[in-house]
């Protein structure tokens, strides 16, 4: 990765230069004057490496490249990208900072950097900077950054990718629903209408690291259970929790056959060839059907909204975040610190924002303002999702024991269990405390 | 005199040879060097990494660090874990499963094939292809047929009117298990029957012509002729069969990721998720090592049995 020799150093260099005289200050200027009054400087002869999550939006990647030429026209430092399934990124990141050797960069999935707290660049410094700039991080984007109660910013936060309620608006007004169900109540009235009138919908109960978790975690929380209280200890042995596991049940009933084998995609399928007609998805669903010319009727008749409230009486929602972590053994950091600063910064980030139509949604709020929310009306609640998402281990820390009772689907797997008939409530909850205690041991 | 002779220049000599001057021309050694390589091959790739699974089970190494020796507490954690037993005995029940199915398939395909059959060259060509092709596409061409909503299947027999709801292949626990079992078979057959197929070539056809003449019947010539000289083939092609199927791993990836509930998790699957995915390398390389005693028995067995005349040359040929 980062072999490079004397030459390919002096070929970038002046191709730098090269660029930046044969275009002129029109195309480089803000670049280029960013890369001049940063307080991130690259090392000289720096270059990067950056495993990233595998785009769901096209336009989302092609402006994520534009900003990485742009940096590297900037400053020189040229940035290798690779892609690998957003799964699949924490195995290679748990590889690479177990062997010291792999990408400079990882741009993962909740809470990876506190998988390997101590393999990370502190990187504070751009954090702060950027905190100051663009009129602070939301408090969950916080917490994914520097963990419940610590001081030091492990990654930087930068987007979530919202999971929101995708539905079909006539299945639902024929369903007696003039708006999306607000409350779980009316949900199950909701699910259970639509059932009765052969547009079911449908949650992934399958081992689908995105909308499984997304929506069992939404479910449990609703009803006030949680897997650990605010000192870690595990608390999912609950009535809260048997509360959540009778509503799920309920609702699996009202759901398509199947749903105990979907994975990520398979709603996506479902939902656009007609088969269901409410799920829990980001934007994706909505961006291609809009893209797809056979499908405008179903982009026109569907809409977004949040999830329903529970007996908790507030939102209890859980979206994906996407921290942008560097590892220590990077040759770089100062290189890494730049790119992460330049990512975000406003003539950078309110592009990728626009082009990812909805899909990312950003965790500084000065990003509010961006006008990809107001554009389109159906893309307006992602808006919100950094604001009402709980955190990876809900009440408790966002560690490494959070990360790993999400990727072992311990909440996904009770639910599972449950409606499928294989346990009972007690059973379900037990099988689940017994993981998790063993997680969360000290 | 004698004290002269004793200190000849030429006995100091010999004594100068160094013992790794000797060693270097020596004939009983000269095996040894030759083997050093492969040796050096087996060691590094092969036993290290076997040797340093097997220390990571006895330890709490997460990803990221290393752990400290907890003796057995692995192990006793995963003697009581219902999803460690219920990854056991779907493996066992894969591996059994299949594997006798392939072998029996396997064996009559390539008995056809044995045949003068027309097209024979292509018809053999054609029996490789599912082998050919990279598991993890046949997988993703299996999770397409048996899809909730989009499977083929359920399709044509909603069309022929023989179902009227789509048959849950994945989000079943015993649909889903006969399911992952089925797209193995149908991967693992050409290899048994094609080494099948080159065993059966080795079998002299004078043997037939023999058999023939003194009136045996077909079954009489498979068992009496064919079967004993088509063990020894048998016994390896069934070993490989059983520790590729015991340790398949990308076929159950793809199509459930061990689901629905954990019921097509096998031990391969629930190591790679315990160890890389969740981070417990201990667990997970306890799991791993789990597997070894399983895989020794299935080498065992084939081991002595090839050792053993009666099953190579048939029973009366002690």
């Amino acid at each position: 990765m980062r072999d490079f020799t004397r030459r390919t150093l002096v070929k970038g260099g002046t191709a730098a230069t090269a660029v930046g005289a044969l275009t002129g200050p029109a195309l480089l200027n803000w670049a280029k004057a960013w890369a001049q009054s940063s307080p991130f400087k690259p090392e000289a002869g720096a270059q990067l490496s950056m495993l990233r999550w595998k785009y769901f939006v096209q336009s989302e990647d092609d402006a994520f490249v534009k900003i990485m030429e742009a940096f590297t026209k900037a400053t020189g430092v040229k940035v290798t990208i690779s892609r690998e399934s957003y799964e699949d990124v924490q195995p290679k990141a748990s590889v690479a900072a177990n062997t010291g050797a792999g990408q400079d960069m990882f741009w993962g999935l909740y809470s990876l950097p506190f998988l390997f707290p101590q393999k990370v660049l502190d990187v504070s410094d751009v954090a702060d900077y950027l905190g100051k700039k663009y009129g602070g991080w939301v408090p969950s984007a916080q917490v994914y950054g520097k963990g419940t109660g610590g001081k030091t910013w492990l990654d930087i936060p930068v987007c979530y990718s919202g999971s929101l309620m995708n539905y079909r608006i006539s299945s639902m007004e024929k369903a007696g629903f003039k708006e999306f169900p607000k409350t779980t109540d009316e949900f199950l009235a909701y699910a259970t209408a639509c059932k009765k009138n052969g547009t079911p919908g449908g949650f992934a109960l399958g081992h689908a690291p995105g909308d499984a978790n997304a929506w069992a975690h939404w479910c449990l929380w609703a009803h006030g259970g949680n897997l650990v209280d605010k000192n870690d200890k595990v608390v999912i042995n609950s009535p809260e929790t048997a509360k959540a596991l009778e509503y799920s049940k309920k609702l699996y009933e009202q759901m398509i056959p199947g749903v105990l084998s979907w994975n990520d995609a398979s709603n996506n399928k479902a939902f656009l060839a007609g088969e269901i007609h409410w799920t829990d998805n980001g934007i994706s669903i909505y961006v291609a059907a809009k893209k797809d010319p056979t499908k405008q009727a179903i982009a026109a008749d569907m809409n977004h909204a949040y999830y329903p409230i529970g007996p908790v009486g507030k939102p209890t929602e859980f979206h994906l975040m996407y921290p942008l972590l560097a590892m220590k053994y990077t040759k770089y950091p100062d290189a890494c610190k730049a790119l992460m600063a330049f990512m975000l910064e406003a003539d950078q980030f309110n592009a990728w924002l626009i082009a990812s139509q909805g899909y990312l949604t950003h965790t500084l709020n000065a990003y509010d303002k961006n006008p990809v929310w107001t554009m389109d009306p159906k893309t307006a609640p992602f808006r919100d999702v950094a604001k009402r998402t709980l955190t990876a281990g809900g009440l408790g820390s966002v560690g490494e024991q959070a990360a790993t009772a999400i990727s072992e689907f311990v909440v996904v797997d009770m639910f599972a269990s449950y409606c499928a008939g294989r346990t009972d409530v007690k059973g379900a909850m037990s099988d689940a405390e017994r993981q998790a205690k063993r997680i969360y041991r000290s | 005199m004698t004290q002269i002779a004793l200190e000849q220049p030429p006995v100091k000599q010999i004594r100068d040879a160094t013992a790794w001057a000797r060693l270097k021309v020596n004939r009983d050694w000269l095996g040894f060097w030759f083997m050093l390589p492969a040796a050096a091959i087996l060691i590094l790739f092969l036993a290290y990494p076997l040797g340093l699974g097997v220390w990571l089970s006895f330890t709490d190494a997460r990803i990221g660090r290393s752990g400290t020796f907890v003796g057995l507490e692995n192990y006793e954690w995963l003697w009581g874990d219902n999803v460690f037993w219920l990854s056991v005995f779907n493996t066992l029940l894969y591996t059994t499963v299949a594997s006798t199915i392939k072998f029996a398939v396997g064996l009559y395909l390539a008995l056809l094939l044995n045949e003068n059959l027309p097209f024979k060259a292509i018809l053999r060509a054609v029996v490789l292809i599912p082998f050919i092709v990279p598991t993890v596409l046949s997988a993703i061409a299996f999770w397409w047929i048996y899809d909730a909503q989009f499977s083929i299947v359920s399709w044509s027999l909603k069309h022929l009117g023989l179902i009227h709801e789509n048959i849950n292949f994945l989000g079943d626990v015993w649909n889903a298990r006969w399911s992952v079992i089925f797209a193995n078979i149908w991967r693992g057959i050409p290899f048994v029957a094609i080494t099948l197929l080159a065993g059966l070539q080795t079998v002299s056809p004078s043997l037939y012509e023999a058999a023939t003449i003194d009136g045996a019947s077909a079954w009489q010539r498979f068992r009496y002729i064919t079967y004993p000289l088509l063990t020894p083939i048998i016994a390896v092609v069934m070993t490989f069969s059983v520790l590729f199927t015991f340790t398949d791993f990308q076929l159950i990836w793809v199509l459930t990721r061990g689901g629905p509930v954990n019921a097509t998790h096998l031990m391969a699957t629930l190591s790679y998720q315990r160890a890389i995915l969740s981070g417990y390398l201990g667990e997970g390389s306890a799991i791993a090592t789990a597997m070894i005693p399983f895989l020794l028995a299935a080498i065992l067995i084939s081991w002595f049995g090839l050792q053993r005349r009666k099953w190579q040359q048939g029973e009366n040929n002690d």
